[in-house]
């Protein structure tokens, strides 16, 4: 899928080739990198290691979506909420969720952040506000409003953010919530990841208009698209949709535009089928969004060179430490399968 | 109504000292269990309730009339009719600390929710290893007659008692109305209470206090020795009718009613098998698959040295319910086919 193939003379141009120099203060730029860089090298990890058939769970990599939940995480607090899908690893890296808890949860393990009950698209981190995540399609689009409306009973600034992918507004669950939330003016971000595929079903097959973003305007709420493989565009828009919410001003969808360099599921891409086109791929790749933002910050002389070694060499250890904590720990004992079945 | 005396007098412990006691007063079911909202909310700030109608005139058949007038309409509101997307809000509220009540006219309508109570909300505990709480109520009332038909009339119990996670509640009495709404209310699971507008004709003795009755503990509504007949809800009013007419044929039977199909009261169930030889188990929902096969299979995997004869069931027919009058007679089961059926094994 190349921004040509799917034009829409919308009101921000995707995927720009350069960046352009946005006001956006230099420690959120590092904290996007880190961000985004922890994503993408444990993505990488865990499609290196996949093939050992230790993590028996279906895994939706995001390499290439890193930019947007690093966007929406670099303006929330830690004790706002995120609601979470399938796609969710970055999600809750981003959040600051406990990567050990999470590969350990890959692996199915009893130190697994749902001890092993839930596997790759059933992650949760409580002390980050992350509530847990729904692998059926839009499902966790209502459960984030729900959290907004509680936060607005208890008379609270807190935020709700929900990701889900562009086939999740083809459900009517997606109508429903926003309706809902506009309805309530509640603190929700709605945070459509147009992807562009449904496994291999293209949006043109399944979408009239290519108008996520706009879509709903008649039920009221705001909506914007961002380049999602351009950070800082994702963080601008992501800043301000989170202030409204936190001040009382109400909802707000983004629609973030990038691509699934791998397959739906599993390590490797999936061009080899025939559905997605390899040149689609290959264009992805080269707008690659931490390498957008990396140049970007060694352009501005934000960074050096020595600098990403400094931010990139921990990151490094701690995943090999998460893959190493996970590895070793035990799996869940068998006379427990009931357990937290009720509270 | 005549049944209600029975209740009282046979019921044994919990009303009888209730009604002995001082604090109890009769009152219509809808005012049980509005009682038990009101007295939730003042209790809890966490608790409010949402659906279509909870704040209209009539107020959900009287459960929750005029609550908003009390509390605000923050706490008690209208809603959209979009039962799935509610439904997953009511949760998302759950998990965040509230104890939402989702009210529902109707049954029926939670079939537009099975995605969110099904693949959500049932299941949010267990996926996420018990760090998240769904202390969640879904109320709703199984509707009869004037021609109600195939979409107004639907009891669904045995489709939510085949989903793990759930609980799923179904009182009888006025004093079982309050009482388990307000265990639902403060439990930490989701909860689904599934009324029948049939009930609603009741009063009863009702402690005007706050309490609860325990989940999966069923209730020996009156004591027998010849046939045991179980079940849960409405059709308890007509077994409990139906034991007094056979009374009076000379055959003793003994009416349990479970009050919670899930957690089920295995224990009640047994015991008075043990004691009877002979089951009937009676259910407002369709025959296959549902409430009566499953306790079916239970006393027949548990209990069967015990039964002296085949297992007898009476439930639906497994067909929509009709709109005719005429062929609602045929669809309804009621003391006459209760008191037929305890009369084949004599």
């Amino acid at each position: 899928m190349g921004p040509g193939l799917f034009d829409t003379g919308n009101n921000r141009k995707i995927c720009v080739d350069v960046m352009r120099n946005y006001n956006i203060p230099k420690h959120k730029l590092i904290e996007l990198y880190i961000l985004m860089s922890k994503i993408r090298m444990t993505e990488l990890k865990i499609e290196e290691l996949y093939p050992n058939e230790e993590m028996k769970t279906p895994v939706h990599l995001c390499v290439g979506q890193e930019a947007i939940a690093a966007a929406i995480s670099a303006n929330l607090n830690k004790d706002d909420y995120c609601i979470s899908n399938h796609r969710g690893h970055g999600h809750y890296i981003a959040k600051g969720g406990d990567l050990k808890a999470m590969i350990a949860e890959l692996y199915c393990k009893e130190t697994g952040c749902s001890k092993g009950r839930g596997g790759s698209m059933h992650l949760v981190d409580l002390r980050v506000g992350l509530l847990g995540s729904s692998s059926i399609v839009g499902g966790g689009i209502p459960i984030a409003v729900g959290v907004a409306l509680a936060v607005n009973m208890r008379h609270e600034k807190r935020v709700s953010v929900v990701f889900f992918g562009d086939a999740a507004t083809e459900e009517g669950i997606f109508y429903e919530s926003v309706n809902f939330a506009v309805l309530k003016k509640l603190p929700v971000v709605f945070i459509c990841e147009n992807n562009f595929y449904s496994v291999l079903s293209h949006q043109k097959a399944r979408q009239a208009f290519d108008n996520i973003y706009n879509r709903l305007e008649g039920c009221g709420i705001p909506g914007y698209r961002v380049d999602g493989c351009d950070a800082v565009d994702a963080y601008n828009t992501a800043k301000s949709c989170i202030q409204n919410a936190r001040n009382g001003k109400g909802p707000s969808l983004i629609e973030a535009r990038a691509y699934r360099w791998r397959g739906h599921a599993g390590p490797g891409s999936d061009y080899h089928l025939g559905a997605r086109p390899k040149k689609d791929l290959d264009d992805w790749i080269r707008k690659c969004p931490l390498k957008k933002l990396k140049n970007f910050m060694l352009k501005n002389k934000i960074v050096t060179d020595r600098k990403l070694d400094l931010i990139e060499t921990p990151l490094k250890k701690e995943v090999e430490d998460a893959f190493r904590f996970a590895q070793k720990s035990p799996l869940p004992n068998k006379e427990e399968i009931s357990k937290y079945l009720y509270c | 109504m005549p049944w209600t005396k029975i209740l009282l007098e046979r019921q044994g412990n919990p009303l009888e000292v209730e009604v002995a006691g001082s604090g109890s007063r009769k009152i219509k079911y809808a005012e049980a269990i509005r009682e038990a909202f009101d007295q939730a909310l003042d209790t809890d700030k966490r608790v409010f309730i949402m659906g279509q109608g909870v704040d209209d005139p009539q107020g959900m058949f009287g459960a929750t009339l005029n609550l908003h007038k009390k509390y605000g309409r923050e706490r008690v509101f209208d809603t959209p009719l979009s039962e799935n997307a509610l439904t997953g809000i009511a949760l998302g509220a759950a998990l965040a600390g509230m104890r939402p009540i989702y009210a529902h006219n109707r049954p029926d309508f939670l079939l537009l929710a099975m995605d969110q109570i099904v693949n959500h909300a049932s299941k949010w505990s267990y996926m996420f290893a018990g760090h998240t709480k769904v202390p969640l109520v879904i109320w709703c009332v199984i509707g009869r007659g004037w021609g109600s038909a195939a979409q107004h009339s639907q009891a669904l119990q045995g489709l939510f008692m085949h989903v793990p996670g759930l609980k799923l509640v179904m009182p009888s009495t006025p004093y079982d109305a309050k009482g388990l709404m307000i265990t639902a209310i403060a439990d930490e699971n989701p909860v689904i209470i599934i009324e029948h507008r049939w009930n609603f004709m009741q009063e009863g003795y009702v402690p005007s206090r706050l309490y609860s009755i325990p989940f999966g503990k069923g209730i020996v509504r009156k004591t027998g020795n010849d046939v045991t007949i179980v079940g849960a809800s409405y059709i308890i009013l007509e077994a409990i009718k139906a034991a007094k007419k056979l009374e009076e044929e000379g055959i003793s039977a003994e009416v349990i009613d479970l009050r919670t199909l899930k957690p089920l009261d295995e224990d009640v169930i047994l015991n008075s098998v043990k004691k009877t030889g002979r089951l009937v188990i009676v259910d407002t929902g369709w025959k296959t698959g549902g409430v009566t096969a499953e306790i079916s299979a239970l006393v027949a995997e548990k209990g069967f040295g015990y039964l002296k004869a085949p297992i007898k069931r009476l439930a639906s027919p497994d067909v929509p319910t009709p709109a005719s009058y005429a062929l609602e007679e045929a669809f309804y089961k009621n003391e006459r086919d209760i008191v037929d059926l305890v009369n084949q094994f004599f």
